[in-house]
């Protein structure tokens, strides 16, 4: 059971100077020439006003695009070699959606899967979610549809939602206990829960019995027919908050080199071609298939939980508009 | 004759295998559409945004067979440049355009799409000029700036290549690994490397649609890169990519009477 306390629209500036203060850095959507991007804030002033998500996820703060693995130099008979130790830093990520705040728990199905990754679980073990439950949706919107919803606190240390007078702030997790005794006078004990500003959004599929039902489509033409407009870039899968996949990189010379880990996505055809030529995706039909299947058949066997939040940031973020929700409802109906 | 019915009746007929339009997207978009069958083209139309000619070089979609598209002006000109680099002919694609009578028109030959082209002049968006105009009055540091700024944002997501109808390179520089030219990280030098060989590739080739800056996620204004080069190569070279079927690449091609005499 959750603690439950109203916070006043004043008191966010005092909480997050307390925040601040506290040694923690702040991530917070921004508006930046109307692009909504989570950037370091210290003031809550600085925090975008009026929008439905960010473009890019805040997998960032846990999972960056490029991070250094190790380095290493040739010496005359031996190798010296340095295990790169993950740069984390106490975070508070402020305002991100319920959707996209119950995305870390993919990611950590598979950096704590069968090997526990460092660098993931560094960041992770610095980080405070904060979410923000949404009064306004968009098109691109499905979370309802995969178990999430407007103000689902899944994910959230503390979730704050939207009421007449501020915020009624639901404190998950020892780590939102620790954010609320930075400013303990700011946050005054809620009787009951206020979500009436919540935004309504019904379940646009039937998301069980649509994994159901996957495995046996497999050879249905439905997914080459829905890709065929599909570009195959990976804008879908690096704005995405559960793509977990990566790339090692190795960037060396004769004497010295380092590796790096690099997002990388199911969408390009690289991603599966095997060094004899031979590609076991070799269309995008089959690509595309690999995108869906995994989030909605592989996770849930593996996982015990799906691979989508139904944010909708691919949908958004797609130069070809590849809607995911349509294409879903496509195929709980074919 | 609505771009619907006119996909309807070459389908039917079997004269193509399938119609490239757009139809409504999420949000007010407008997005690409294939159709296939006659049942299909009911929400097809000419307006949307994606440059169509990028589908044609695609194997899936060379597959299909003869392909009818809907061919807005840079549509057409990168159709023309891809006819000039020799990816697809004449047979292959049916481009469609609206005339002025708001009739549908079939561009069957390379001929027909130059003429109806000469009917509307290549020009680069207002707000693009702009910004390409305040770029060019920099100072190098300022530009250097600039660019180091937005490609900061970039991801190497592709999104600008594999939207781009002259990137149809199957195997792209960038993915090539053994060796690997260009390092694949999305850090400041893997981002602006890309950027950098991208280009170069297209100067000469750019059929200035500016798909690649739309398809960007982060908004990297990135087409401005390629019209920059493009621009250049027509003003050293007189030719502008798309105009013709029949177009010597600018930066391959070697003439007797060029007017750089180190060249002879």
């Amino acid at each position: 059971m959750a603690d439950m306390y109203q916070l006043a629209s004043a008191s966010l500036d005092p909480l997050f100077a307390a925040i601040t203060a506290s040694g923690r850095r702040i991530l917070a959507p921004t508006d930046q020439d109307g692009r909504t991007e989570l950037n370091p804030v210290t003031r809550f002033g600085q925090v975008a006003k009026d929008y439905v998500q960010t473009t890019l996820s805040a997998k960032e703060a846990v999972f960056p695009k490029v991070e250094q693995l190790l380095s290493y130099t040739l010496l005359p008979g031996k190798v010296d070699l340095v295990d790169a130790e993950p740069a984390a830093v106490p975070t508070v990520v402020f305002g991100i959606r319920p959707c996209e705040a119950s995305g870390f728990q993919a990611l950590d199905a598979v950096f704590n899967w069968d090997y526990r990754d460092k660098f993931f679980n560094a960041r992770m073990e610095q980080l405070t979610v904060i979410g923000m439950g949404c009064t306004r949706r968009d098109d691109a919107c499905f979370c309802t549809s995969v178990g999430g919803g407007p103000g689902s606190t899944r994910g959230s240390d503390i979730l704050l939602t939207p009421t007449a007078s501020g915020y009624l702030a639901e404190v998950q997790s020892d780590k939102g206990r620790a954010i609320v005794a930075l400013a303990a006078k700011l946050f005054t004990p809620a009787a009951a829960a206020d979500k009436s500003m919540l935004v309504a959004l019904p379940a646009a599929f039937d998301q069980p019995a649509l994994s159901a039902k996957l495995p046996a489509m497999f050879d249905s033409p439905l997914w080459a027919e829905q890709s065929l407009r599909c570009v195959g870039c990976g804008a879908c899968a690096f704005v995405c908050p559960t793509c977990v996949c990566f790339d090692i990189q190795e960037e060396a010379d004769t004497r010295q080199g380092r590796r790096l880990r690099t997002w990388d996505s199911c969408g390009y055809h690289m991603f599966t071609l095997h060094a004899s030529g031979h590609n076991p995706r070799e269309t995008q039909g089959a690509r595309w298939r690999q995108r869906i299947y995994h989030k909605f058949s592989t996770y849930p066997e593996r996982y015990g939980q799906l691979g989508c939040v139904g944010c909708g940031k691919c949908t958004r973020a797609c130069p070809v508009d590849m809607n995911l929700q349509e294409h879903l409802v496509e195929a709980s109906q074919a | 004759m609505e771009l619907r019915e006119k996909a309807k009746q070459l389908l039917e007929s079997g004269e193509v295998k399938a119609v490239i339009g757009y139809e409504p997207g999420t949000q007010g978009a407008r997005r690409p559409a294939f159709a296939s069958s006659a049942a299909r083209t009911g929400r097809l139309g000419f307006e949307g945004e994606q440059n169509l000619a990028s589908y044609v070089t695609r194997k899936e979609v060379k597959r299909l067979g003869r392909v009818a598209v809907a061919a807005r002006p840079p549509v057409l000109r990168a159709l023309l440049q891809l006819m000039a680099e020799r990816q697809i002919k004449e047979q292959e694609v049916l481009p469609l355009v609206l005339d002025a009578d708001g009739q549908v028109q079939e561009l069957a030959t390379a001929q027909a799409m130059e003429e109806h082209l000469a009917l509307s002049p290549q020009q680069i968006p207002a707000r693009d000029r702009e910004l390409m105009d305040r770029l060019g009055g920099m100072t190098r540091q300022e530009r250097w700036d600039f660019w180091q700024g937005e490609l900061s944002r970039c991801i190497k997501c592709y999104a600008c290549r594999n939207s781009c109808p002259m990137c149809y390179c199957e195997h792209c520089t960038m993915d090539c690994n053994r060796p690997q030219w260009v390092p694949v990280p999305s850090h400041a030098l893997g981002n602006l490397e890309y950027h950098m060989v991208r280009a170069m590739h297209l100067a000469g080739r750019c059929v200035e649609c500016g798909d690649c800056g739309r398809a960007c996620p982060v908004g990297i204004p990135i087409h401005l890169l390629t019209f920059n080069a493009e621009e250049s190569v027509h003003a050293q070279f007189g030719q502008r990519a798309g105009a013709s079927s029949k177009l010597d690449y600018a930066l391959s091609t070697f003439r007797p009477d060029d007017k750089e005499t180190f060249i002879r």
